[in-house]
């Protein structure tokens, strides 16, 4: 049957069996936060094994249940961070071509928060509107629409000059009009994977600066508090406490760039069929 | 004049912070015993009823004589703190790098003249999970790795523990910094292999490279004749423009490490609250990426010849 498949429906399949697996994630992992948060100290430091599989800690927590919650957790801030920084860069980038003054501002912009590293950022960020989840998306919001802004940038400037744009605006449609029925169609397969691939990079940085202590509280079993509180186990050989939540992490982050160059290549017909 | 808006932008949201400079630097406890005119005093000298403005030009200026201010944490001056630093973390970057530059150029080289092999395969591959796994996890496998079971290098830390800082040498600093370097190197390989790769790809399909081999050019040849200038230049861009990526690596590496470095105390300051110090680093880690990319566009005109002769239409064709 595979065989009869063109390229195109392979790759939309791949996207399909991809995404199902990044939302089982992440709503497996919010049915399974109580066993998460549950203590048994006739089990605690045991390494993995089938009824345990990444383990215990030392308060005798499964680690699995931890993991799945802790990238569940991950994944909605970093599906929350994305979309708010999406909808920023959209609304910079269209802008930016449309007039010259908002250009001049808008990349301003974007210099002024490239020359800051996203940590350092992320942490001044935090500083300000608080710990926690709120600090997180805001800070993440704020930091990674950049990139994606100046790919549509460049792209609306570019669809300026086709003929077609200037024939509707010769025929007297206002910018607002050209904007939304003109260049979003065009805009929007650039969007689209634009918005996925920011994923792994804000589900990274969450990871990050939750790992410094910047992001989600302790008690939260987030993939950075997992990380930051098994670097006190690694010396004593306690290596699955860090191992096997990072693999998943890792894991995840995979999938969501596979799953942003696929939808990437299926959106964009020329390269489909490749 | 982007310096200055940084400094301005985070001046400000540090100002937006709830952080009081008061309790912060009395302690919530002491505050409250205290009398209304020793409060009243206290906040004149710390100039916390002043307008934001005039606060942000006072601290301007001294921060550009070279005042940065006290740290709240460890009590000294900034620019002190700052300076000893800067040039521990300095050597880690530096290194980190260079290292990652030329690997990860070679690295794209080999890659994107094999197309489709299974070395490509292999490189792609090592680039793509590298990119996807956090630095600081990939510092604790490392850690775990040659610390923990092979015991070859240190856990952490600028030193030996329990030596007297007169009494380290060299090579005990050197020990010390061979895994952060290693840990930040391996992190910045991924994306200038990658798009080495991509733009060698490019070439090889072009048609002058085309014709070389037509000539009967071997395929060192043409990679020494043909591609390694043109690959250069896109490579060093990217390299320089990754000085940011690798300062902020560099704080998460140094923090799994507890590598006496910039990014750990900016760490610690924001931990502790410490503004004038975060205020600092911020600055200076901004002036360093800005430096970064004044040389990036001043090496851009030494490598690439149709920019020094003023043919700056070709800077499209090499993006």
């Amino acid at each position: 049957m595979l065989a009869s498949w063109n390229n195109r429906k392979a790759l939309l399949a791949k996207t399909i069996i991809l995404t199902v697996f990044l939302i089982i994630i992440s709503i497996g992992g919010i049915f399974m936060e109580e066993a998460a948060l549950e203590t048994d100290f006739s089990r605690k430091n045991l390494s993995p094994c089938f009824k345990y599989l990444f383990g215990t800690d030392n308060l005798g927590r499964d680690m699995f249940a931890r993991t799945m919650c802790g990238l569940s957790a991950s994944i909605r801030i970093g599906i929350l961070a994305s979309a708010f920084s999406s909808v920023i860069a959209l609304v910079f980038g269209i802008a930016a071509a449309l007039g010259k003054r908002i250009d001049f501002i808008v990349n301003f912009l974007i210099d002024l928060i490239m020359s800051v590293p996203h940590i350092l950022f992320l942490i001044i960020i935090s500083l300000c509107f608080g710990k926690g989840v709120r600090g997180v998306v805001i800070g993440l919001s704020l930091t990674h629409w950049t990139s994606l802004a100046r790919v549509i940038r460049a792209e609306v400037v570019q669809l300026k000059q086709q003929p077609y744009i200037k024939i509707s605006g010769k025929l007297g449609k206002g910018k607002l009009y050209i904007a939304f029925q003109h260049m979003l169609p065009h805009v929007f397969p650039q969007f689209a994977a634009g918005l996925v691939l920011m994923f792994p990079h804000a589900v990274l940085h969450e990871a990050s600066i939750t790992f410094l202590g910047f992001g989600l509280s302790n008690e939260q079993p987030a993939i950075g508090v997992i990380l930051s509180e098994s670097t006190k186990y690694l010396v004593s050989g306690m290596w699955w406490l860090a191992f096997f939540p990072g693999v998943m992490l890792v894991i995840v982050v995979i999938c969501f760039y596979a799953a942003g160059n696929n939808l990437r290549k299926v959106l964009n017909s020329a390269s489909a069929h490749n | 004049m982007l310096l200055i808006s940084v400094s301005l932008c985070s001046f400000l949201l540090m100002n937006a912070s709830p952080i009081d400079p008061l309790s912060a630097n009395v302690g919530q406890a002491a505050l409250g015993q205290m009398s209304r005119e020793h409060i009243e005093k206290l906040e004149s000298y710390w100039g916390s009823k002043e307008p934001p403005v005039k606060r942000f030009i006072t601290w301007g200026k001294d921060f550009i004589s070279g005042d940065m201010g006290i740290s709240l944490i460890y009590k000294r001056p900034v620019s002190k703190i700052i300076a000893e630093r800067l040039k521990n973390s300095f050597i880690l970057m530096l290194t980190a790098w260079i290292i990652s530059g030329v690997i990860g150029f070679i690295l794209g080289c080999i890659s994107g003249m094999n197309e489709g092999k299974l070395i490509d395969k292999i490189i792609k591959c090592y680039c793509l999970i590298v990119s996807s796994a956090p630095v600081f996890y990939l510092a604790m496998i490392l850690l775990l790795v040659f610390s923990v079971w092979l015991k070859v290098l240190p856990i952490g830390f600028f030193a030996p523990i329990g030596v007297k800082s007169e009494d380290v040498t060299l090579m005990d600093m050197l020990h010390h910094a061979v895994l952060p370097a290693v840990t930040l190197s391996i992190t910045g390989v991924s994306s200038v292999a990658i798009h080495t790769r991509e733009k060698m790809i490019d070439i090889m399909e072009s048609d002058f490279v085309l014709f070389a081999a037509a000539r009967g050019e071997s395929r060192w040849q043409i990679f020494k004749n043909h591609c390694f200038r043109n690959v250069l230049a896109p490579a060093i861009m990217l390299q320089f423009a990754q000085i940011s990526e690798i300062f902020g690596g560099s704080v998460i590496v140094e923090q799994v490490f507890s590598y006496p470095g910039l990014g750990n105390i900016a760490v610690n300051a924001g931990l502790g609250s410490d503004l004038p110090l975060l205020l600092a680093i911020t600055v200076i880690s901004a002036a360093i990426v800005f430096f970064g990319n004044l040389a990036a566009d001043t090496v851009q005109h030494i490598v690439d010849p149709t920019i020094r002769r003023g043919g700056l239409n070709n800077v499209s064709i090499l993006e």
